[in-house]
């Protein structure tokens, strides 16, 4: 278990080494002046020597990678061009309202989904199995913006149960914080619901046609007990790996539900500060993802020794 | 399934149960949320050329010693009075006494020497600097009264003084206010959640008029789709510029809110590179000129709420000429003049478009007008940090559309480095003599001049002056109707019940 643990984290910390190196270096390539879209097209070419002096940006790659990375080290992650404020505190402003809303979504999304798709796959070729799956081919094909917008305009403006967008802060409340997230959380969960429902129903499929499963129903076991505790156990493995990508994805693609309910996340972060040329703050948040997905991968390895104790002796 | 039942069960009853809120009818209100798309990078309007810093700022919580009005018009403002030597070169300003900073310390002539000096340093990055190009000394006489030098006499100085970027700032808070901004404006500066929402409050220590409002919240709303939908619920009471697009109609009939169409200093043009061929022609230019149809444009652009322009000026200033008429749409006359110039077959050439819906729209009305005439276009949409790489820094383009929203910025044709690269000796000798005019008639004559060089010139493609589309609650009054300034002006706003 140590030397599979050794391995994992060791792949992980190289994995971020050559993320940073990739990133820095995109960065470095695309074109743009970031001192001209802060100051605009009027400002005195003095001006903008100034202010490029003042972002440090006159000084070679090299030398600036390597303080950067000691920045890093030390936890300090610089300072942004647009804001003037420290990256880490931009950062740690948006993640209060982006990991909430990701887990959240992954919560509401699991336990729709694993029902529905256990549900499925026990009913299947039947009335039950085809319309669930239905309403899920439906869930993936349906655009989250637009289910946002409807859900908005259901709740927000007919009922006016919901706030239409924004958030309050925390120190608002946390219920007003909550409520903020309802529809967001909702509008995200219920796309990645839908796709992760068909991946349980196949993997719970597989799992049932084997023959230990024929064997604990001819043993007499009831078939609720089969279902929750035999099957799904074994058919958990697909639906990890699943779970593992979307809670990715909820952390930081969610940029245009961000954006329909204008929230303070992650997404819209980074995605302004690469339209501003706001290096820093991208490089940050970048960084910082890649070392939570490389996190969120040895969970999600662990969870697999967890749910099948044949791979905690394999390493 | 049983517990899940009764958990969904009471999430909906608490649900329910929290949306009960008492509401007091009786006063009229004294808050107010206004909508934004842009969110300022920082609150400084001293340090950055964004708009939204002074959408947030101006008038709120900073303040110059003039002041620009809801109609254009200069005003007093931290300066109650101002006398100007014969020869027009020296400026005595009488200032208000009694005035505090936000952090309670007083105002006086010291801080307005400070900030100016600050403007003018080396070392400064006001974004604006060119405003204090005339400014010779600035002489504190007491602690009321500063008298300002020019080095020639300027026509534009008191307008000048009046700009967002002339705010009077303090020595002990000026490097602070990017994050807290300090200043002697009717609003404190509260709280700012970024990406989220600004908060102000009412100052009490106001030394002017007092406002009606107690708050003051700018919420950020970056998409269109969101703006309607956050206006409809309630939960935003005002845009000063609404990017409603295709709702608006929908907004209009709906008796609850105010659509004001005004208009703005967004002078929007055809950018052409006058250095590059065959754009260095008169013919050429002529003859794209002939070719726009500027109704459509207009229709497909701005959903027919722009203001049609033949040259660069704002048809609301006192001293515009109407010259649309100047090379009037006529396609046939388009293609003389190209055969004329040596092209009768036409010419291709590139398009290069920034993002705003504006410039993407129009880009493709006005690709297929000039097809019409035998001009091919090919669109290059750019991001904003690769068109002003590109484009107006590296003049590598040939065509470009882009909205010139400073006010009176007729000027930016004389600039030996712009990037229309339009050189006009006799423009630049207007607006040398331009500068040094004090005289209002006089002025109006020689802008006038300047505009009909422009239109004869065919320097750009003139097209329209962008529309101010203004969406409030019906019961608020004291909104801005025109964008001299691309401003929140809440100073006169409040609610009526």
């Amino acid at each position: 278990m140590i030397a599979f643990l050794a391995k994992r984290i060791g792949i992980g910390a190289i994995t971020l080494i050559v993320a940073s190196m990739v990133v820095f270096g995109v960065l470095e390539i695309l074109p743009g002046d970031p001192a001209l879209l802060m100051l605009g097209m009027n400002a005195t070419p003095e001006a903008l020597a100034s202010m490029r002096e003042q972002m440090g940006l006159n000084e070679p790659v090299l030398v600036r990678y390597l303080g950067w990375i000691a920045g890093l080290l030390a936890g300090d992650f610089g300072r942004s061009f647009t804001y003037s404020s420290p990256v880490i505190d931009l950062i740690v402003e948006r993640v209060v309202v982006s990991l909430p809303l990701a887990l959240i979504a992954l919560a509401l999304s699991t336990a729709i989904a694993i029902p529905v798709g256990i549900f499925s796959a026990a009913r299947r070729g039947r009335a039950g199995d085809t319309v669930s799956m239905g309403i899920a081919q439906l869930g993936v094909a349906v655009p989250n913006f637009w289910f946002a917008l409807l859900l908005v305009y259901v709740f927000a403006v007919w009922l006016r149960l919901l706030p239409s967008g924004g958030f309050p802060g925390w120190n608002a409340g946390i219920w007003p914080g909550l409520k903020a997230l309802i529809l967001p959380a909702v509008a995200l969960a219920l796309p990645q619901a839908a796709i992760l429902a068909r991946v349980t129903r196949s993997a719970m499929l597989e799992v049932l046609g084997e023959d230990y499963i024929r064997t604990a129903r001819a043993k007499g076991m009831p078939r609720r007990y089969v279902l929750w505790r035999h099957a799904l156990r074994n058919a958990m493995i697909p639906v990890l790996t699943i779970m593992g990508l979307q809670f990715s994805f909820l952390l930081a693609g969610t940029i245009i539900i961000e954006n329909v309910f204008y929230l303070p996340g992650l997404g819209r972060l980074v995605f302004q500060a690469i339209t501003q040329r706001d290096l820093i703050v991208v490089e940050g948040v970048v960084i910082l993802l890649v070392a939570s997905i490389v996190l969120v991968n040895l969970v999600v390895d662990i969870l697999y020794a967890v749910v099948d104790p044949r791979l905690r002796t394999r390493s | 399934m049983k517990p899940l039942k009764s958990i969904l069960a009471a999430a909906a009853i608490a649900l329910a149960v929290s949306t009960v809120a008492p509401v007091d009818a009786t006063a009229a209100r004294t808050d107010v949320v206004i909508g934004m798309v842009l969110e300022p990078p920082h609150l400084d309007p001293t340090a950055s050329a964004a708009a939204a810093i002074k959408e947030v700022g101006y008038a709120n919580i900073f303040e110059g010693i003039t002041r620009i009005g809801p109609d254009g018009q200069v005003q007093p403002g931290l300066a109650e009075s101002w006398e100007i030597s014969d020869d027009g070169k020296t400026y005595t300003f009488k200032l208000h006494t009694g005035v505090k900073f936000h952090d309670g310390t007083p105002f006086s002539a010291d801080d307005v020497k400070f900030s100016i000096d600050r403007a003018m340093a080396e070392d400064s990055v006001n974004p604006q600097k060119q405003l204090y190009s005339a400014i010779d000394t600035v002489e504190v006489v007491d602690p009321a009264t500063v008298k300002i030098t020019l080095k020639h006499p300027q026509g534009a100085f008191l307008w000048n003084m009046g700009w967002g970027e002339a705010a009077i700032v303090s020595p002990a808070t000026a490097d602070n206010n990017k994050e807290h901004p300090v200043g002697t404006g009717p609003f404190k500066f509260e709280s700012w959640a970024k990406g989220s929402s600004i908060k102000l409050v009412k100052n009490p220590d106001y030394w002017g008029e007092p406002v009606a409002l107690e708050r003051a919240e700018f919420r950020i709303i970056p998409d269109a789709a969101a703006a309607i939908p956050a206006l409809l619920s309630g939960d935003v009471h005002a845009f000063s510029n609404m990017p409603a697009g295709d709702a608006l109609p929908q907004v209009q009939a709906d008796p609850r809110f105010k659509v004001v169409i005004g208009s703005t200093e967004g002078e929007t043009v055809l950018s052409t590179n006058n250095k590059k061929e065959p754009f260095d022609k008169l013919e050429v230019r002529q003859a794209i000129a002939h070719a726009l149809n500027r109704d459509e444009i207009i229709a497909g652009a701005t959903a027919g709420l722009g203001v049609p322009i033949g040259s660069h000026f704002a048809p609301h200033h006192p001293a515009y000429v109407d010259l649309t008429g100047t090379y009037p749409y006529d396609p046939e006359k388009s293609k003389e003049l190209l055969a004329a110039a040596g092209l009768p077959d036409g010419f291709s050439a590139t398009l290069k478009l920034p993002p705003p819906p504006y410039a993407r729209q129009g880009g493709e009305i006005i690709a297929s007008q000039l097809r019409q005439v035998g001009i091919d276009l090919q669109i290059i949409p750019l991001e904003w940090a690769d068109w002003l790489e590109q484009v107006f820094k590296g003049k590598d383009y040939d065509l470009s559309i882009v909205s010139h929203v400073e006010p009176n910025d007729i000027e930016i044709y004389s600039r030996p480095d712009y990037y229309f690269q339009y050189q006009n000796p006799e423009f630049n000798a207007v607006m040398e003599e331009l500068e040094t005019t004090i005289d209002e008639a006089k002025r109006n004559e020689l802008y006038g001049k300047a505009q009909r060089i422009l239109a004869e010139d065919a320097a750009v493609g003139f097209l329209f002056q962008m529309p101010k589309v203004g969406v409030w609650d019906a019961k608020l009054e004291g909104m801005w109707e025109n964008w001299p300034l691309s401003v929140a002006d809440l100073t006169k706003v409040h609610w009526t019940d």
